[in-house]
């Protein structure tokens, strides 16, 4: 038997998944966030069930390829949870409509309950069972306050009997909503002036920049205090002993000593230089960008659940409407600075097929991943602002730049912003933990074994001589156009594979910060990783992708070689 | 009187009389729960013919300039 959580965006479809199925999928306070389904399974009296997590939809005519995707669901569906935001009755109970014509046996869940409470309003959930003759809850799916009783209720949905006129719809609604519903009068609250104030231009500019400085300002102080207090010291004092013990085991030199431990500098382990499997292997993913990347999803998960980013769309609207897309195309970018696996998903929350490849053109060019800034600034932190300053300015010209060509030359038509403005929700502490938790997770998981395997590569490349011999062919374009060593191709190849451990193979090169900030650029914009490039293709489709590609490597070098220019003619 | 949402002030109330456009507009709107009859607030606007934001009950939703230029209301 198929179960389906059905309803509008942002109703807390993937709350109630998670408390139903115990698996854990990422909710956050913006519509759209779930852009495809998660399937689960769970129990009900006795007997499994399946339950899917439909991405959310307006209505039943879809007019985009995830609503498509849940229209498609929904059609082979056998029972319906239809999950309705209780303090937005009119649009829930306009989706439950549509669905009771498909005369399936259908529950209705009154979520967000809690904040009824909160606005004044009262509703007659008795009288809601009466009027549409199926079984309805209320819930607050945050506590999992009214989650049991929805468990004991999912076997009791029914067809409803409702009869009414499609065409009359809204009035249809207005009289149930009349019968059922009561606001007594509350006084305007201080969310509301903070919602008022955060979404005009005057204070919302001025906030948004605060909130952008803080962001960045709190990655660096979180990410830099945990790797100096916490990770650094322990693969010095406690991994380095373990690693130097069994180097002695190893007779410390040899094929499989290199591998997994790498040279030693001065007869101790440089987790920078040595490049084995225990030593750069562990030490890049684990004590240089876990910490980053911690700190990152962190600060993201208070900006989602906050409610705050779709305001953030709003108001940078302006400015990614010169690069052809509506002001929704930051949710991709922001998500992209994360990793840029989610954040090419993402840009299906991009309806048109413009928006969609200059989304997904501009991030895989322009916004580097958690992973890869880590090692940014590890490897150019010691030169000050300069350097950093240097590559990020360059990624936001470039992001201009790029913008604008490409709205220029790619046809078709983008669509104009039109998104729902979630209230503002304090975050809830035991659901930010456990998406940070669960991407923290998801992180080792790509990471680790992604990391050893580029070392484990290019130690057999260089042994084979076959990386040398890829710097000898691409020595003139590197040499001349970029002015960077032969070596470096080596790091730019295992970029592929993974963009951090490109940074790691670049540090041993003794390059002048001219050349560090240069290869940064490039390996930055060059060509996103190999899991990136897989959801791109999947997302845009071969052609596109071909297109996509070829800009990003083209941009890559153009741009690397301007700045090497204008680097050297500024003494640099 | 009515006027388009673009040119209705900031903070000001009005009821929705009339949607100019054909069947593609007026359902996406209609399934956000903007449709004729419906009170709504101007919350904001951005510069440079920017995005409207509208209250409509406790919901708050932002449009294209293009489409709210669609919306006619009548302030009261
Ligand atoms: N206060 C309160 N917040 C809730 C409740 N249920 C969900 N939320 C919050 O509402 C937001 C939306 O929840 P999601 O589960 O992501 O909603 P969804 O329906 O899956 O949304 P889409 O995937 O975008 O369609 C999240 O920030 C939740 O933490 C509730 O009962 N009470
Ligand atoms: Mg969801």
């Amino acid at each position: 038997m198929k179960v389906l959580l059905v309803g509008n965006p942002n109703v807390g479809k993937s709350v109630i998944f998670s408390r139903l199925t115990g698996l854990n999928v990422i909710s956050s306070n913006y519509p759209g966030t779930s852009i495809d389904y998660t399937k689960g399974y769970f129990n009900i009296q006795g007997e499994r069930a399946e339950l899917i997590d439909v991405p959310g939809i307006y209505s039943l005519e879809p007019t985009c390829k995830t609503e498509e995707i849940a229209v498609k669901l929904i059609k082979n569906g056998d029972v319906f949870i239809n999950i309705i935001d209780s303090t937005n009755l009119e649009r829930g109970l306009n989706l439950a409509l549509q669905l009771i014509q498909y005369k399936k046996p259908l529950l209705i869940v009154l979520n967000l309950f809690d904040e009824t409470r909160r606005l004044g309003v009262s509703i007659d959930i008795k009288k809601i069972e009466q009027i549409l003759g199926v079984p309805c809850v209320a819930t607050c799916a945050l506590t999992g306050e009214g989650i049991k009783e929805l468990k004991s209720k999912i076997g009791d949905a029914t067809i409803s009997e409702y009869v009414f006129d499609y065409s009359q719809r809204w009035n249809e609604i207005g009289k149930i909503i009349n019968e059922v519903q009561e606001i007594k009068y509350h006084s305007p609250k201080i969310t509301e002036k903070l919602r008022d104030a955060t979404i005009r231009p005057i204070t919302g500019i001025p906030i948004l920049i605060l909130v952008l400085l803080l962001t960045f300002a709190l990655i660096r102080f979180i990410g830099e205090g945990l790797i100096g207090a916490v990770f650094e010291p322990f693969f010095e004092k406690a991994w380095s002993p373990l690693i130097l013990r069994l180097s002695e085991l190893l007779g410390q030199s040899g094929f499989f000593h290199d591998l997994l431990i790498g040279k030693l500098v001065g007869g101790d382990i440089d987790y920078g230089e040595s490049f084995g499997l225990l030593t750069t292997g562990l030490f890049i993913p684990l004590g240089a960008v876990l910490p980053y990347v911690f700190a990152f999803y962190t600060v993201l998960a208070v900006l989602e659940d906050s409610g705050y980013l779709p305001r953030v769309a709003v108001m940078v609207d302006n400015i990614t409407r010169k690069a052809g897309m509506n002001g929704t195309a930051i949710i991709p970018m922001l998500l992209g600075f994360g990793c840029n696996v989610p954040g090419a998903l993402a840009t299906r929350l991009l309806k048109s097929r413009k928006e969609k490849f200059i989304a997904a053109t501009l991030m895989s060019i322009t916004v580097p991943c958690m992973a890869l800034q880590a090692m940014l600034f590890g490897l150019l932190g010691p030169y000050g602002i300069k350097g950093l300053g240097i590559v990020f300015g360059t990624l936001i010209i470039v992001w201009f730049i790029l913008g604008l060509f490409l709205n220029k030359i790619i046809k078709g038509p983008s669509r104009e912003i039109f998104v729902d403005i979630p209230p503002y929700r304090i975050p809830y502490l035991r659901g930010l933990a456990k998406k940070i938790w669960m991407r923290l997770r998801w992180f080792i998981k790509e990471a680790v074994p992604f990391m050893l395997l580029g070392v484990l590569i290019a130690n057999l490349l260089y042994s084979l001589g076959i990386m040398q011999f890829f710097s000898g062919i691409t020595a003139p374009v590197f040499n001349h156009l970029l002015d960077l060593p032969p070596d470096a191709v080596g790091a730019m190849i295992m970029g592929f594979l993974r963009k951090d451990l490109a940074v790691g193979m670049l540090i041993p090169l003794n390059m002048s910060l001219k050349q560090l900030i240069v290869a940064s650029v490039v390996l930055s914009m060059y060509f996103p990783c190999v899991a990136t490039f897989a959801v791109l293709l999947k997302e845009l489709g071969l052609v596109d992708m071909l297109k996509s590609t070829l800009i990003m490597i083209l941009v890559a070098l153009i741009t690397g070689s301007v700045l090497n220019a204008a680097l050297t003619l500024t003494g640099l | 009187m009515m006027i388009a949402l673009t040119n209705m002030p900031v903070g000001k109330k009005g009821i929705i009389k009339d949607i100019d456009g054909g069947y593609g507009i007026t359902h996406n709107l209609d399934v956000m729960g903007i449709h004729t009859g419906i009170e709504v607030t101007k919350v904001s606007k951005q510069w440079m013919r920017g995005p409207v934001t509208i209250r409509i009950g406790n919901n708050e939703i932002a449009l294209g300039y293009g489409m709210a230029t669609r919306i006619m209301v009548e302030l009261i």
